[in-house]
C-alpha cells in the first residue's frame, strides 16, 4: 500500500497548476459560473479553454494514444481533474459528459470508424455530447424510454421526446438512447445512437433551472433521419452499454478538490470575520463544523481516489461510483449548509450585492446542490444499486 | 389542557386559506417575489378590510381584539400559501411593537392606521454585524436642540423599501451593560439622509440596506423611554421569533403536502413512487418534523400569549423549526427530482423560504446558546 504520490507526479501537478495559472482567462474569474449557471460568454470561454486542454493533451489525458490521448496513467489523471476542480477551470459539466462518459463508452462498443472519427475529435477538444436519456415517463425508470428508432433503409428515423437534456441548446452532438425493438421486453429493445444535433427535425425547447439560468432543454425529434453507421454498439444492446456509460458519469473524481477550495475560502472567511472583536475561527462551533466537513471530504477524497486506482487496475467500477457519487452529493449538500450557517445572514446574498461574501457562492451551491442527489440517477437508485449490485441483497 | 384551535380560529384559519389561494395564485407569488415592492396595493388593502392587520389591536385602534395566538393561526396560514409582503413588518415588528411600548398618542396615530393598510412600517434592528444582542447596536442617536440626529447603518431590515414608518434600534448612551442606553425611535421613511437599498437575497424577499446620514428625529417620536429601549426589543424579538415559526410550519406543510401528493401520483417502474420504502420514510420523516415543529411553536405562542415568562420556549420553537422546516423542503426536492429543479415549479419558493426564515431572528446554534443559558448553563 502507498498512498504517496511520486515524485514525478508531484512535478505533474506542479505542471499543471503554473499552467492553469497561465491558461485561465481573468473573465472566467469575474464570471465565476457555479455549476448551471452558464451562459454564452462563460460557453465560449470554456470552448476555447476545452481546445487549449486538448492540444496540451490535456482533456483525455488516459485515451490511448492512437485516438489523441496521452496514455497518461490514472493516477495523473486524477491530480488534473483535481487541479482542473480545485483551480475552478473553465472545465465544466459538459466536457465531464463528452470526454469522460460519452468517449469512453464510444471507445467500448464503437466501430473503428466512429472511435477514429468522435474520440480524436473529443481528445482535441472540438466536440461536446449531451446526453438524450430521460423522458418525462422515465427518469429513474430509464429502461422504459420511449424515444423511437426505426431502421428505414440506410437510416435510422427518430421520433420522441427527451427531457432534462442538459447544454442540449448548446452541443454539437446528443448521445441518444432509443428503443429499437418495441416487443423485446423494455431492457433488451434498447439501443444507443449519436445524432448531429443540427439534424433537420431537432426542436429544442429551452427550461430554466432554479438558478434561473437555461441549462438544460426538452429536445423533441420529428422524423429525425440519421445514418446508420450512428448506432453505435449492438442494435439492441444499448442498456448493456448505457449502464456502463452511467458507471462513468458517477464516477467524477475530481470532487473533493472542488469543495476543498470551498473549504478552505469558508476557513478564510472564519478568520477574517470578528464577532465581539474576536475572529469567529475561535467560536467552537464554527470549528466543529468546518472541521466536520474536512472530515467528510477527506473521506471522499478517498472514494474517489479508489476509483482512480480501480481504473488504473483495469477494474470497472460498479457500486463504487454509485457510493462515491451519493456520498459526494451529500457532502456538498452539508458543505453548501455549513456554509450558509458560518455566513448567517450574509449567506443569503446574491452575488450582485456590495456586502455578498465568497461572490455569493454558498448561495447559489445551496441551490445548485439540489441537482447532485438527482441528475445522473438519484441517490435514491443508486441506494438500491450499492445495495443489489454491491451487496447482493435481493431487490426490493 | 387543548391542543386545538378554538372554533372561530377554525374559521380564521379556513377563511385565510380560501382568501389566500383565491387571491395570491403562485403565478402572483413569483411576480411580487420578482418585483421591486413585494406587494400588491390593492391586495394590501383587501387584507386590511379583512381584518387582518388590525386583528390583535383592540377595537379602540380599529382592531378587533384578538389575541397573539389569533395571529399565529392567521401567520400559519400565510406560510401555506407562501404570502409576499410587508404583513409580518408592519403587524409583527412595527404594530405589536407600537402596541405594547407606545403612549397612547402613538397607539392612536399609528394602530388605526395600520389596521385599515394606511400604514406600511418596518424594524430596523440589525447591522452589519446580522447580530440580535444589545451590543450589537451602534447605529447613534444624538441629541440636537431638544430633538434627535440618527447616523449609522442597519442591515437585512425587511420591507423597509415600502415602508411608511422604520423603527429604528439606536444606541443613546454608552453604558456598562450593552442593554442599556439603547432608544426606539419612530422614523418616517421619508426623512432626508435615508437612503434604502434593497438586497438580493435568495428567497427574494425584500431585505434592505438602510443608511441613515444625519436623520432629524423629533423627540416626541421616542417609542417607550429613552435609553431603555432594549426591553421593548426584547418583547418584540420574541414574538417576532414565534411568528416566523408559526409561517414556517405553514410553508413546511405545504412542501409535505405537495410531496406526498406527487408521490402518489408520480409513476416510474410501473408503480407510484410513494409505494417505494425509501420514498415512504421520507414523508413519514417529513411528517414527523412538521408535526413537532407545529406544536412546539403553539406551545411557545401559548406562552407568549398568556404573557408567561418564554424566552426558553420561544428559543427551543425557532431551534427545532428552523432546521426542521429546511430538512423538509430538502426531502420534498428530493422526492419530486428534476422537476422540482425548475423555476417554473413551486417548491424552490418553499425552499428559499425555509432558509431565509432558519436565518431569521438567529439560527439554530443561537437559539440552542439561548436553551443553554436558559437551562442555566
Ligand atoms: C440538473 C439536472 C441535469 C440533468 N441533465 C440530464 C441530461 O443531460 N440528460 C438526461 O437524459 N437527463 C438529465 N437529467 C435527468 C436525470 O437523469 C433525472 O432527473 C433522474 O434520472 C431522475 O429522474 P426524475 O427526475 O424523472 O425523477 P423520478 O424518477 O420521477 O424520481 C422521483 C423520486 O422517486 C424516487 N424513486 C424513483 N424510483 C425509485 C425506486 N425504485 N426506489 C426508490 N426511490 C425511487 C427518486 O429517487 C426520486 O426521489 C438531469 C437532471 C437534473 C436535475
Amino acid at each position: 500500500m502507498d498512498f504517496s504520490f511520486s515524485e514525478e507526479e508531484e512535478q505533474f501537478r506542479q505542471e499543471v497548476r503554473l499552467w492553469l495559472k497561465r491558461e485561465i482567462p481573468a473573465r472566467w474569474f469575474e464570471l465565476d459560473p457555479g455549476m448551471w449557471e452558464e451562459t454564452e460568454e462563460s460557453w465560449a470561454i470554456s470552448r476555447e479553454f476545452q481546445r487549449k486542454l486538448g492540444q496540451k493533451g490535456w482533456l483525455a489525458p488516459a485515451y490511448p494514444k492512437e485516438y489523441g490521448g496521452l496514455e497518461l496513467s490514472h493516477t495523473k489523471r486524477l491530480i488534473l481533474a483535481e487541479e482542473l476542480a480545485y483551480n475552478r477551470a473553465p472545465v465544466s459539466v459538459e466536457v465531464e459528459i463528452t470526454v469522460n462518459w460519452v468517449a469512453p463508452t464510444i471507445m467500448l462498443f464503437g466501430t473503428e470508424k466512429q472511435k477514429k472519427d468522435y474520440i480524436t475529435r473529443v481528445a482535441r477538444g472540438e466536440i461536446i455530447f449531451c446526453l438524450g436519456y430521460s423522458e418525462p415517463d422515465a427518469g429513474s425508470d430509464l429502461a422504459a424510454l420511449q424515444t423511437r428508432a426505426v431502421e428505414v433503409g440506410d437510416e435510422y428515423v427518430i421520433n420522441g421526446q427527451k427531457i432534462w437534456c442538459s447544454y442540449g441548446h448548446l452541443a454539437d452532438y446528443c448521445w441518444l438512447a432509443a428503443r429499437t425493438d418495441p416487443d423485446a421486453p423494455k431492457h433488451k429493445g434498447i439501443s444507443m445512437f449519436i445524432v448531429d444535433m443540427k439534424t433537420p427535425g431537432i426542436t429544442i425547447r429551452p427550461l430554466i433551472n432554479i438558478l434561473n439560468h437555461h441549462s438544460f432543454n426538452e429536445v423533441f425529434f420529428d422524423d429525425v433521419r440519421i445514418p446508420k453507421e450512428n448506432l453505435v454498439g449492438q442494435k439492441n444492446n444499448g442498456w448493456y452499454q448505457l449502464v456502463i456509460a452511467l458507471d462513468f458519469e458517477r464516477s467524477s473524481i475530481g470532487v473533493a478538490a472542488r469543495q476543498q477550495r470551498i473549504i478552505e475560502e469558508l476557513v478564510q472567511y472564519a478568520k477574517e470575520t470578528k464577532r465581539n472583536g474576536e475572529p469567529i475561527s475561535n467560536d467552537p462551533l464554527v470549528r466543529n463544523e468546518l472541521a466536520g466537513i474536512a472530515v467528510e471530504n477527506e473521506v471522499l477524497r478517498m472514494m474517489c481516489y479508489r476509483i482512480a486506482w480501480m481504473y488504473s487496475k483495469n477494474l470497472h467500477p460498479s457500486y463504487e461510483s454509485s457510493m462515491t457519487m451519493v456520498f459526494a452529493s451529500e457532502v456538498t449538500r452539508r458543505l453548501a449548509n455549513v456554509g450558509m450557517r458560518i455566513l448567517g445572514h450574509y449567506g443569503q446574498l446574491d452575488r450582485d450585492s456590495k456586502w455578498a461574501p465568497l461572490q455569493g457562492r454558498i448561495m447559489r451551491m445551496y441551490l445548485s446542490s439540489l441537482s447532485i442527489g438527482v441528475g445522473g440517477g438519484s441517490n435514491e437508485i443508486q441506494r438500491n444499486i450499492i445495495a443489489m449490485r454491491g451487496l447482493g441483497l435481493p431487490r426490493g | 389542557m387543548n391542543l386545538g384551535l378554538s372554533e372561530e380560529q377554525e374559521m380564521l384559519k379556513t377563511s385565510a386559506r380560501d382568501f389566500l389561494q383565491k387571491e395570491f395564485p403562485k403565478k402572483l407569488v413569483r411576480q411580487l417575489d420578482e418585483s421591486e415592492t413585494g406587494y400588491s396595493p390593492e391586495l394590501w388593502r383587501k387584507m386590511a378590510e379583512l381584518g387582518w392587520m388590525g386583528l390583535v389591536f383592540p377595537e379602540k385602534y380599529g382592531g378587533s381584539g384578538g389575541s397573539f395566538l389569533d395571529l399565529i393561526v392567521l401567520l400559519e396560514e400565510m406560510g401555506y400559501n407562501i404570502l409576499p409582503g410587508p404583513f409580518f413588518s408592519t403587524v409583527v415588528l412595527g404594530g405589536l411593537t407600537i402596541l405594547s411600548a407606545g403612549n397612547e398618542e402613538q397607539r392612536n396615530e399609528f394602530l388605526p392606521r395600520i389596521a385599515s393598510g394606511d400604514r406600511i412600517l418596518t424594524l430596523a434592528l440589525t447591522e452589519p454585524s446580522a447580530r440580535y444582542d444589545a451590543a450589537a447596536i451602534n447605529t447613534r442617536a444624538t441629541t440636537s436642540n431638544g430633538n434627535y440626529v440618527i447616523n449609522g447603518t442597519k442591515l437585512f431590515v425587511p420591507d423597509a423599501n415600502v415602508a411608511d414608518y422604520i423603527l429604528c434600534v439606536t444606541r443613546t448612551k454608552e453604558e456598562q451593560n450593552p442593554e442599556d442606553g439603547i432608544t426606539v425611535f419612530l422614523v418616517d421613511a421619508k426623512s432626508p439622509g435615508i437612503e434604502c437599498t434593497l438586497l438580493k437575497t435568495l428567497a427574494r424577499d425584500k431585505q434592505c440596506e438602510i443608511v441613515f446620514d444625519n436623520v432629524g428625529v423629533p423627540q416626541n417620536n421616542i417609542l417607550g423611554k429613552p435609553d431603555q429601549g432594549w426591553t421593548i426589543i426584547k418583547d418584540t424579538l420574541q414574538k417576532a421569533t414565534v411568528a416566523k415559526c408559526a409561517e414556517m410550519v405553514g410553508s413546511a406543510q405545504a412542501a409535505l403536502e405537495m410531496a406526498v401528493q406527487y408521490a402518489k401520483e408520480r409513476v416510474q417502474f410501473n408503480r407510484p413512487i410513494g409505494s417505494f420504502q425509501a420514498i415512504q420514510h421520507y414523508c413519514a420523516n417529513m411528517v414527523t418534523d412538521v408535526d413537532g415543529a407545529r406544536f412546539i411553536t403553539y406551545k411557545a405562542a401559548w406562552k407568549v400569549s398568556e404573557g408567561l415568562p418564554a424566552a426558553l420556549d420561544v428559543a427551543i420553537a425557532k431551534a427545532w423549526t428552523g432546521e426542521a422546516c429546511s430538512r423538509v423542503t430538502l426531502l420534498a426536492h428530493q422526492i419530486f427530482g428534476a422537476i422540482g429543479f425548475t423555476m417554473d415549479h413551486d417548491l424552490h419558493l418553499y425552499y428559499r423560504r425555509a432558509k431565509a426564515g432558519e436565518i431569521m431572528f438567529g439560527d439554530s446554534d443561537t437559539q440552542r446558546a439561548i436553551v443553554a443559558r436558559e437551562l442555566g448553563l
